[in-house]
């Protein structure tokens, strides 16, 4: 799956990463890929068992993961038994010439190999050894076992997601390999400053359960300044508003669902007047509605049954509505909205398309070529990612 | 070190940062730099309160002040401060003066608005040529919806992660708070030092059109592979997973208190039923993952049998012990006292001049030999108006005092 263009922008370019990761670290390699790292994919003989984990994909060739080759298009591949003394001098040939090597085993696995940190800044001194592991390389739960519903769990985000009469719950796409993939770069981006600037390697330690925190936001805020544990509250937002009002924020209308709340300040008043104005011009706002004073309207401050009584009018005028028809008013009343968008909605959307945001690859092992979301990084207009792009939405 | 200017230390000390902007997804950009030595000057203005300082609880107190909001308070650490009026010609120009002897700008204004401002990328690289420029909004600075305006619980739902959330017979669920921010947090970090390297490099400087829309798909690039393939969509399906069962999140004794459970393959199954001991795991149409899948609305009622009147701790100990995976599901207080984010020292406690003591979420990977750090609160608006226009660009005490009085620094 080497990239079949050369790339607009690559800005590291030139630099090596050996990638031996599974699920937990895919997708680490992936962003260094997307930045013009050469990365190449290294895997038991018979390949990565994450090949095999469900969905798959079927293709004339055989069948696929989708999660293994979504977030692993861009790497170059090759099969090395680790546990052979060839394997494994084969690979510090390889070290010596690279910049990262990437992993995701539990602690002390690479050690027990003969490949562990020691041995591997030997070999390069200036090498950057990235880990990403569910909990770290060292503390109480080092080497504990974690899939991603336990590291949601134990990471804090379940605990804020679901209906509140229900367990709570974790999204359906695992999310975890993506916050522990994406923040690990990040580390192992400074970790690369820092050597540019000292000539010094490190191993940089990241944990996948640490890694969701930054997708919890502000919630662990509530119990370190209030004592308060925010509880799930299904399609509502909670935590905008001193009186603990939740704003509805999906909203069901003729064809699936919107997203809309709400809001403060200047922008969601805007919003908030945009929305009762598109109500009243089809007859259907009531008087208290037209009457409210936007100029003074404090989110923050009212109370659950002002915000009940609100949201009661305007669910029932959504439900005449169709997902387009809601976008486009939305975008000429300057309502802060959206959809609810399925995988068909994204596909279809405009705006990725004209940003160029897909690729398409020739993938072996299906034999036959993927679609794939590539070009986020955009650097003096010009897009990269690690193949060509694709026009032409599905519709 | 000039008087007023905290010491910096960490892989980042010789990066200048100037950031404009507000809420999350720019902000917390410049977060990451700053928590590793970056000098990080925040532009602010008196007159266009950051959202995070005026329409997000929480307060210290429950009491709303633009000096009490934890949302400000833990996306701005380790920062410096300057109030300027952007709408004077003087408060321009201390801002071109500032990005002038800047390696990086980030900003997250709507599209256009710092090139009205006179201060866009275009117009500073002919002053600092080597400068990096981040610009982050929500769906891109081209295209049909640039202009776009929304907030990043929406743009959650635009792509695709809400639709994936909840049960397969209700409507979806939100996930909590502005999630998608924080995935273009994680891809601007990387697209600023990739750009820097870039700028070694050529020496030439670049600017970065980051759209928070495009990070979001990359998460959920399964679904869309998937998609494109086949036409087939992913649904929600509360904790149910295609490939380990059961899978799910069960009560345990005492309020709100539930346990991950997750079986990935038979000989997990059979350490589970070793552990738990009772009849009903031995029986024969659970001993398969196929029998499992076909009775697992059943499956999912013993297992709840079974934990709802232990502890929490003590289901998770055992099931660890015996070889299956499980997590408690942590609430926020427990994420305090968790003993791995404990020993890895995931928050980090400052005192705030208004706020006391509060704790802020640090980096979540350790880098050993040069570590990140939480070393100073967010500022006040303007906390650092002397330190910066007299210690960095010297401003003499009386040209500061007379900003002072002008409208220059509101």
């Amino acid at each position: 799956m080497a990239s079949s263009v050369e790339q607009n922008s690559a800005p590291l370019s030139g630099l090596r990463a050996l990638d031996l990761t599974g699920e937990l670290g895919w997708l680490l390699g992936r962003i260094l890929a997307d930045v013009g790292v050469k990365v190449m994919k290294i895997d038991p003989p018979g390949g990565d068992p994450g090949r095999n984990m469900a969905p798959v994909i079927e293709g004339p060739a055989g069948s696929i993961s989708a999660s293994w080759v979504a977030y692993n298009m861009g790497k170059t591949r090759l099969d090395l038994d680790l546990s052979t003394e060839e394997g494994r001098e084969r690979f510090l040939e390889l070290v010596s010439e690279a910049d990262f090597v990437l992993e995701s085993e539990n602690p002390g696995v690479l050690d027990a190999l003969g490949i562990g940190w020691e041995v591997l800044q030997k070999r390069n001194p200036s090498l950057i050894l990235t880990s990403v592991t569910p909990y770290g390389q060292a503390g109480p739960l080092a080497g504990v076992p974690a899939s991603d519903l336990e590291l949601m769990s134990a990471g804090g985000a379940v605990w804020l997601t679901g209906d509140a009469d229900r367990p709570p719950v974790r999204m359906t796409l695992p999310q975890s390999v993506c916050w522990a993939g994406s923040y690990a770069a990040v580390g192992t981006m400074i970790a690369h400053h820092f050597r540019q600037l000292t000539g010094q390697g490190q191993h940089v330690d990241m944990s996948a359960q640490a890694g969701l925190l930054p997708a919890l936001v502000h919630a662990p805020s509530f119990y370190d300044l209030l004592g308060e544990n925010p509880l799930r509250a299904g399609g509502y937002l909670v935590g905008r508003n001193i009186n603990g009002a939740a704003m509805r924020n999906i909203w069901p209308c003729r064809d699936g669902y919107v997203t809309w709340a709400i809001y403060g300040g200047a922008a969601g008043r805007q919003s908030n007047r945009g929305m009762v104005e598109w109500m009243d011009e089809n007859g259907m706002a009531p008087e208290f509605l037209k009457n409210m004073d936007w100029s003074t309207f404090d989110v923050a401050t009212i109370t659950l049954a002002e915000v009940s009584e609100m949201e009661a009018a305007i669910a029932v005028f959504l439900e005449t509505v169709t997902k387009a028809e809601f976008l486009a008013q939305a975008e000429v009343r300057r309502m802060l909205a959206y959809v609810v968008s399925t995988a068909a909605d994204i596909a279809a959307d405009e705006q990725l398309e004209a940003r160029q945001v897909w690729s398409e690859e020739f993938v072996p092992e299906l034999g036959r070529t993927l679609r794939f979301p590539d070009g986020w990084l955009r650097i003096d207009g010009k897009r990269g990612g690690v193949a060509s792009p694709v026009s032409g939405g599905i519709k | 070190m000039t008087a007023g200017l905290p010491e910096r230390k960490g892989p980042l000390s010789d990066l200048h940062v100037v950031e404009f902007g507000g809420y999350g997804a720019g902000p917390a950009v410049g977060k990451s730099l700053a928590e590793h030595g970056a000098e990080v000057i925040r532009v602010e203005s008196m007159l266009r309160l950051d959202g995070f300082r005026t329409n997000y609880p929480p307060y210290t107190g429950n009491v709303p002040g633009i000096e009490r909001a934890a949302m400000f308070a833990i996306t701005n650490d380790n920062k410096l401060d300057v109030s300027l009026n952007l709408k004077t010609e003087k408060g321009k120009d201390l801002a071109v003066r500032l990005i002038e002897r800047a390696d990086v700008v980030v900003e997250n204004f709507t599209p256009g608005a710092m090139d009205r401002l006179g201060l866009g990328h275009e117009a500073m690289v002919l002053r600092n040529s080597k400068l990096v420029t981040l610009s982050t909004c929500n769906q891109g600075r081209t295209g049909p919806q640039a202009n776009r305006a929304g907030f990043g619980s929406h743009l959650t739902s635009l792509s695709g992660f809400t639709e994936l959330t909840g049960w397969p017979d209700r409507q979806p669920a939100l996930l909590w708070g502005p999630y998608i921010d924080y995935i273009a947090v994680a891809y601007g970090v990387v697209a600023v030092l990739a750009a820097l390297e870039q700028v070694r490099r050529t020496e030439v400087g670049c600017h970065i059109d980051l759209s928070q829309y495009e990070t979001g798909v990359q998460f959920m690039a399964p679904a869309l592979v998937r998609y494109f393939a086949n036409g087939e969509e992913m649904d929600r399906n509360g904790n149910r997973d295609p490939n380990a069962v059961p899978h799910g999140v069960f009560p345990c004794a005492g309020e709100q208190r539930w346990c991950a459970i997750s079986v990935h393959d038979d000989a997990e199954w059979n350490r589970f039923v070793l552990e738990v001991g009772e009849p009903w795991a031995k029986e024969p149409e659970f001993s398969t993952a196929a029998g499992r899948r076909d009775n697992e609305d059943q499956l999912e009622e013993l297992i709840t049998g079974w934990t709802e009147n232990q502890l929490r701790e003590a289901v998770v100990e055992r099931m660890r012990k015996a070889g299956v995976h499980s997590a408690p599901v942590n609430d926020m207080g427990d994420l305090y006292s968790d003993p791995q984010l404990t020993y890895r020292n995931a928050f980090q406690r400052v005192d705030h001049a208004h706020m006391g003591e509060h704790a802020v979420p640090a980096p979540p990977y350790i880098l050993p030999a040069s570590p990140g750090k939480v070393t100073h609160a967010a500022p006040t608006v303007g906390q650092h108006n002397e330190a910066v226009l007299c210690g960095i660009l010297g401003l003499s005490k009386l040209e500061f005092e007379d900003l002072q009085l002008s409208e220059v620094l509101k």
